[in-house]
């Protein structure tokens, strides 16, 4: 799968499944930035085929909505849309 | 995010408009203009590369069929204004949001996941139990609820703008 990496402050494997025309994404994608956490992100409208639904189904597993953004740090804790407080608590300082 | 292919003429011509639908059918945008322009020009992303204006904050499958209940304005806008003030993507706003007095804030996906989104006919019948015989069918629009009594749905639905598929045989 096709991810990007931020380089910033290792609060362990941060990953945030987003699409390239959300809104909420790309806020989501500003708050990490402006905290300078480092994660990973990938733009799930950009894969195409297999690469596309492994994508989804990997989101599907920690958000069964399989909405987006849809943020996973260290393979367990999820939070699923911007919700800027939750994500300063789980990666802040 | 800016993409090839989407101007920001087209950008500002297709806000203006659809700022202009929205409040003749009396509802709101999001006040936040930048915020808005970015999900139009999403739209315009997605109507590029699908075809159709799907929801920018939803992965659309690219087969319209498929796709009808998150084409923009999508089925859930007005249970979602409803309850969380704001719908999905939050393009569309409470008059209580569009005057500042309160923020959009994150709304729960309310479209069901891939795995129960059943093969739901465009057209269903909702009336059950006994009918009375009317001189016409009622079709409902799925969007907005308007109702009308007619041979078939209007090719575009007067209040809001959606197209005839996402209508609906009421009764």
């Amino acid at each position: 799968m096709a991810v990007e990496h931020v380089d910033g402050k290792n609060k362990g494997t941060v990953m945030l499944y987003a699409l390239s025309t959300c809104g909420w994404c790309n806020r989501t994608k500003e708050l990490l930035r402006q905290m300078g956490v480092a994660f990973d992100y990938s733009y799930v409208d950009l894969l195409d085929g297999t690469e596309q639904d492994n994508a989804i189904a990997q989101v599907e597993k920690f958000n069964p909505s399989g909405s987006f953004p849809t943020l996973v740090i260290d393979n367990k804790k999820v939070i699923v849309g911007f919700r800027e407080q939750e994500i300063k608590e789980a990666l802040g300082s | 995010m800016n993409f090839p292919g989407v101007s920001e003429s087209d950008v500002d011509r297709v806000y203006l408009k659809l700022k202009k639908e929205a409040e003749d059918g009396g509802y709101r945008f999001n006040p936040d203009v930048d915020f808005t322009k970015n999900l139009i020009r999403g739209l315009l992303k997605n109507e590029q590369r699908y075809g159709y204006r799907a929801c920018p904050c939803r992965l659309a499958s690219g087969k319209s069929i498929e796709d009808l209940d998150i084409v923009c304005p999508c089925d859930y806008r007005d249970p979602d204004l409803s309850e969380y003030g704001a719908c999905y993507c939050a393009l569309y706003v409470s008059d209580e949001i569009a005057k500042g007095a309160a923020l959009a804030a994150p709304v729960p996906e309310r479209r069901p996941p891939r795995s129960e989104r059943g093969n739901v006919p465009a057209v269903r019948t909702i009336a059950t139990g006994p009918v009375p015989v009317l001189p016409l069918p009622v079709w409902r629009c799925k969007v907005c609820g308007y109702l009308c009594a007619r041979e078939q749905p209007p090719g575009i639905c007067p209040i809001c703008k959606v197209t005839k598929e996402r209508f609906e045989r009421f009764i």
